[in-house]
């Protein structure tokens, strides 16, 4: 295992940059997950440590040694693919062996080898079966396997729980997580899921338009966003167009003054994250702001409930509240009040109410 | 309208469609029954009915040098046409389904036309071009089993593109890539993962082409030599003179031979499928 660092990675087709100035250092045996949505470049980036796109511009280094311009075969990288990509037409253990093969490894040590493999990932007894009689889950599994067995410096996963379904998806997440510990792998997963990355990650990478737009801990993603793409994208925001008048003033487009803690004025967008939205009958005290509104749309998802609230015919929050038997449940037309602290909100100066900034 | 006669109705149906379908399998296979049954008969002359049923005829085949060389020259010619129309169609196909570049569909039907051509005017465009080569270069061509070769080979193209470009279009390069990742270069990747995968197709080409060149009569006309006959040239020239069992029994030879490619491509690939 090694350290895996990217130096301004770029590739271009023609006029389109498909990943543009990526930069990452991932640490020995540190799992870190490439996020975005699809087209965000973060598949092309893993493709490109594999050594299947040849970068642009920059450089790719394991270990300290530039790897840029090898072919994929002469790198040691370990991949699981999305489609798990097993050779059909050989069994289990032959294709766990065939990477120690193609690295010349004796005759002798292969069997072991790959039975360990095979049993790390609790599929031991299946090394005589074909890619055709196991379950997603297994295949996923000797996927896995194969690609730990020759000791790769980084392991790399496109993707690799999408075609579970959602109960093993859970547990393979886990399993996934404790061999990757137990192994002390250097692992670079892609993922569109942000609850998948945000379980498996020691730290993420959130990407859109080729480029990265933050890295960081799920903390750091979540409590100090960016940019509005990553407050919209990590997490839930609602969001609120405006200005900030003065130092800590923000002024909505539907004209509420809301406080906040933002030095520089100007054009910006609020965002709020809807867990730290409190919803009452009345005016509440204690916190930093307080406005009147009226309940337009409830979602009752069991352990918490939505509330959508109007405060101006431009502005709109959602609060998301706990399901409690004493709880505060209102119904769509009614009269409410929302406060929250100053610590609720994200404030991205120039930052425009639009595409990037979804509401809920 | 009752939910009888209903029923009824989809009865009569299904058995005029079975019907319909029997009569159609009948007027196929009728030709290659009757072509059996008479390389049994006894008697020379072919009469209804027969006189009685013997081996004689098969017994004749051997005697007759035409048939027993036509047959050899055809073997040779098929296996030397197949493996060198394998030898260009596979690179071939791997191109024409991977690479994208200006003329590949132009160059794709070009690949198949020798199969759209008609057998005669393919023949006689060779045998000129044999006979210009010949009288530029000195080397002799015409009538040699190399002309033969060159003919044979343009037929057994078409169908080693056609059926190798089919087998890679169900084929998931992703397996390549983990090849690759798994430290194959490009030549064990094709050698270990792309060949085996594409196999059923390649075997079905070769058989294919093999056939295709075993029984190809028009085109070889044109490029026989004197002592130098194809079976199924051999059969033409036989029945210009002669009729008796002797063609029914070569003929049912020639079918087995076919039938037997045709069995064994079966086992590796669905024919039902590819073609």
């Amino acid at each position: 295992m090694a350290r895996l660092q990217l130096n301004q990675v770029s590739k271009r087709y023609g006029d389109f940059w498909a990943a543009r100035d990526v930069s990452l250092d991932v640490a020995d045996g540190e799992f870190v997950v490439l996020l975005g949505p699809s087209g965000c470049g973060k598949t092309t980036t893993l493709r490109m440590i594999a050594g299947f796109v040849e970068p642009t511009e920059g450089s790719v280094q394991i270990g300290g040694t530039d790897i840029t311009r090898l072919p994929p075969w002469k790198r040691n990288t370990g991949m699981v693919f999305q489609s798990y990509a097993l050779f059909p037409h050989l069994t289990v253990a032959q294709n766990v062996a065939f990477g120690l093969e193609m690295r010349k490894v004796p005759q002798a040590e292969i069997g072991p080898k790959v039975e360990e493999a095979l049993r790390l990932v609790r599929l031991d007894h299946l090394g005589g079966r074909l890619q055709r009689q196991l379950s997603g889950g297994q295949q996923q599994r000797v996927a896995l396997a194969r690609a730990l067995v020759f000791r790769p410096d980084v392991l790399l996963l496109d993707e690799p729980l999408s075609n579970l379904d959602a109960k093993l998806r859970q547990e393979v997440r886990i399993e996934i997580r404790k061999l990757q510990r137990t192994l002390n792998l250097t692992t670079v997963m892609v993922t569109h899921d942000q609850e998948e990355a945000l379980t498996m990650a020691d730290r993420l990478v959130v990407m859109n338009d080729g480029m990265v737009r933050q890295v960081g801990t799920q903390r750091d993603l979540y409590e100090r966003p960016a940019d509005d793409f990553v407050a919209g994208f990590v997490g839930r925001s609602s969001f609120l167009g405006g200005a900030v008048e003065a130092p800590n003033l923000f002024r909505s487009r539907g004209g509420l003054a809301i406080r906040c803690i933002e030095d520089s004025t100007g054009p910006a967008l609020m965002s709020l994250r809807p867990e730290r939205i409190t919803v009452a009958a009345q005016q509440q005290s204690g916190f930093d702001n307080g406005f009147p509104g009226e309940v337009e749309f409830v979602s009752y998802l069991g352990g918490l409930i939505d509330i959508h609230v109007r405060l101006s015919a431009e502005d709109q929050v959602v609060a998301q509240v706990p399901n409690r038997e004493d709880g505060f449940m209102p119904r769509v037309g009614d009269k409410v009040h929302v406060s929250w602290t100053t610590g609720a909100a994200s404030i991205f100066p120039g930052a425009e109410y639009g595409p990037d900034a979804q509401d809920l | 309208m009752t939910a009888w006669s209903f029923i009824d109705q989809r009865r009569l149906g299904r058995w005029a469609l079975k019907g319909f379908a029997g009569l159609v399998m009948f007027y196929i296979l009728a030709p290659l029954i009757f072509v059996t049954w008479l390389s049994f008969y006894q008697q020379e002359i072919p009469s209804f009915p027969p006189e009685g049923y013997s081996l004689r005829w098969y017994g004749a085949i051997l005697k007759n040098d035409r048939f027993v060389n036509g047959l050899l020259l055809s073997l040779q010619l098929g296996l030397i046409s197949t493996a060198i129309g394998l030898a260009v169609g596979l690179p071939a196909a791997l191109c024409l389904s991977r690479v994208r570049f200006v003329g590949r569909e132009a160059l794709n039907n070009l690949l198949l036309l020798p199969l759209i051509i008609p057998g005669v005017v393919l023949g006689t465009a060779l045998y000129v071009f044999h006979v210009e080569t010949e009288i530029a270069t000195g080397l002799p061509i015409i009538g040699s089993l190399g002309g033969l070769v060159t003919g044979h080979v343009l037929v057994v193209i078409p169908w080693c593109v056609r059926l190798i470009t089919a087998s890679l279009a169900g084929f998931d390069r992703t397996l390549e890539e983990a090849a690759q990742n798994l430290g194959a270069d490009r030549w064990t990747t094709f050698r270990r993962i792309t060949l085996p995968s594409i196999l059923p197709g390649v075997v079905a080409a070769a058989m294919f082409g093999f056939v295709a060149s075993f029984g190809n009569l028009e085109m070889s006309l044109f490029l026989v030599g004197p002592g130098r006959t194809t079976l199924p040239i051999a059969i033409l020239q036989y029945l210009e003179w002669k009729i008796d069992p002797t063609i029914a029994s070569v003929s049912v030879v020639q079918i087995a031979l076919v039938a037997i490619a045709m069995l064994i491509t079966d086992r590796f690939v669905k024919i039902s499928r590819v073609v």
